[in-house]
């Protein structure tokens, strides 16, 4: 597959800068045009739905990177870090944009919703789940922890599964969007117990796995 | 943006009856107008409406919010969507059969709707979503319309079914329905009767948008905001108890009845408080307490008396 050409590697830095940037874009955006009334109904609402819903779609990148390496043979590892801390960046502002602009910080009330309401108690769940990721996001964690890194970051998966099953039940009717959230999370998801096997298939007997570099 | 197609009305209809025998005060509203009105279409005098004293003393929702953030899923989930793909739907001709157990069932044509007696209403609208806001409706009593039927004694309910027009309706065609077809509605037949409830054609002065359920829909400002069915082809008095859409989509999270009721929870969050739309951005965003009945309870309570409220919820 020479379908994109390699990126020099002198650049690889800088593009991962340029991800970070760029992503915050959405967030940024929304914030601004909220700020000074430019949402339309409901601001705080809008807000937060567009937060969560970028969160979401960041999640989904970030399973998707080792797929894309699988079956089209581009090395994009180098973005998953910053994929996923802007997937815990984005659940993080959507938590707080609930607990200031919607709740007013009323403690209690948030306390009744996440003990009360399945959906936000499963959305609470992914976004604890999220925060030893992000902890142990940086080089020193990964070397420190060795094998128990990959593990941990396992959980990933559930936090997918968790995300987009918070947005299929927080919605009064499952229309075309969550479900294709569910759809995508769904094939990523299955995609891991097939790789090993999809792998073998695709070096052949004693051959050796080509990458390239993108 | 969607454009309203306004009727044609036969000239007899352009002056309705209740404007006619008004005709001084009528000529003394129309003479200080008529600088700042001069060329109005006749549609627009036909939407002259009484004085109500059924009217909250709010802040107006602006006309833009009332207009784009809206639930109609005839036109799709989102709440833009009705104002975005509402501009093909055709809300004339119309007609709205009014049958079942009555003495004179009847097709109403559009033209006798908005010859009926109008009022301008100011309520509040509480969508079980937990916002709010406060629109000027132009509408009469539903009860006007029932007493021209004449309901039978044992008609107990009122039932009211909304078109069905795929081509025109992105919402009723495609591989996602939402909801299934017909939207339905009902009331008892005291609370279709109660002087608040009104049949509205027409919001802020003029003919309903087609995204605000053009051209005539309920209003019962002491429910959630979904009991209030749009875009009406159908009334009928029955004696059972009738089906209606969210009730039978998600039976545990809407009821028949639909009252507000701060005290009763959506099973997925709470109704004690609501957002008013159109507060400005973020921080004008006012989260304020949810009423029992909406702030009508002094006028509609009684009608549930002795009723389990959390049971009939």
């Amino acid at each position: 597959m020479t379908l994109l050409p390699a990126l020099p590697r002198k650049y690889h830095a800088a593009s991962i800068w340029l991800l970070y940037a760029a992503g915050l874009v959405p967030a940024a955006w929304g914030f601004w045009l909220g700020a000074t009334g430019r949402l339309p109904g409901n601001p705080v609402k809008e807000f937060e739905h567009l937060l969560g819903l970028w969160a979401l779609r960041f999640l989904v990148a970030t399973l998707a990177i080792t797929p894309i390496r699988d079956l089209f043979g581009l090395n994009w590892v180098r973005y998953r870090r910053a994929l996923g801390l802007l997937a815990f960046w984005y659940v993080l502002m959507h938590f707080l944009t609930y607990m200031v602009l919607d709740q007013y910080l009323n403690f209690m009330a948030i306390l009744v919703d996440i003990a009360k309401r399945p959906f936000i108690t499963i959305g609470m769940a992914a976004f604890v789940l999220l925060i030893p990721l992000a902890l142990t996001s940086n080089n020193w964690s990964i070397r420190r922890l060795g094998p128990r890194w990959t593990k941990l970051h396992r959980l990933v998966y559930i936090i997918a599964a968790a995300g987009a099953l918070h947005f299929a039940m927080s919605v009064k009717v499952v229309g075309l969007e969550p479900w294709t959230y569910i759809a995508l999370v769904a094939v990523l998801l299955a995609w891991r117990p097939v790789r090993p096997y999809f792998n073998k298939w695709k070096r052949g007997p004693g051959g050796r796995v080509q990458l390239k570099r993108a | 943006m969607p454009v309203y197609r306004p009727p044609r009305i036969p000239a007899r209809d352009i002056t309705p009856e209740h404007l006619f025998f008004n005709r001084r005060s009528f000529l003394a509203t129309a003479a200080g107008g008529m600088l700042a009105a001069a060329g109005t279409p006749a549609l627009a005098e036909a939407l002259k409406a009484a004085e109500s004293r059924y009217t909250v003393d709010e802040k107006l929702t602006p006309e833009k919010d009332v207009t784009s953030y809206n639930n109609f899923y005839e036109f799709g989930l989102g709440k833009g969507d009705p104002a975005a793909n509402s501009e093909k739907f055709k809300p004339t001709p119309w007609t709205v059969k009014v049958d079942g157990l009555v003495g004179k069932p009847k097709e109403f044509g559009l033209e006798e709707l908005l010859a009926m007696p109008l009022e301008d209403r100011v309520y509040r609208m509480r969508c079980v979503e937990a916002w709010s806001m406060v629109i000027p409706w132009v509408g009469f009593p539903l009860s006007a319309l029932l007493d021209k039927v004449e309901p039978l004694g044992d008609a107990k309910y009122v039932a009211f079914e909304t078109i069905v027009r795929p081509e025109e309706m992105p919402g009723q065609s495609g591989y996602f329905q939402s909801l299934p077809w017909p939207y339905l509605e009902g009331l008892r037949l005291d609370e279709a009767r109660h002087p608040l409830t009104i049949l509205s054609v027409g919001v802020y002065g003029k003919t309903l948008p087609n995204q605000n359920g053009a051209p005539i829909r309920l209003v019962v400002p002491w429910k959630y905001g979904f009991k209030g069915i749009k875009s009406i082809v159908r009334i009928t008095l029955t004696d059972k108890q009738p089906p209606s859409t969210w009730n039978i989509s998600a039976p545990q999270e809407y009821g028949f009845y639909a009252n507000v009721n701060p005290e009763v929870d959506h099973p997925r969050w709470s109704q004690a408080s609501e957002n008013r739309i159109g507060e400005g951005g973020f921080f004008g965003a006012n989260r304020r307490p949810t009423l029992p009945f909406n702030g009508y309870g002094e006028e509609v309570a009684s009608l549930y008396a002795g009723m389990d409220l959390r049971a009939n919820y």
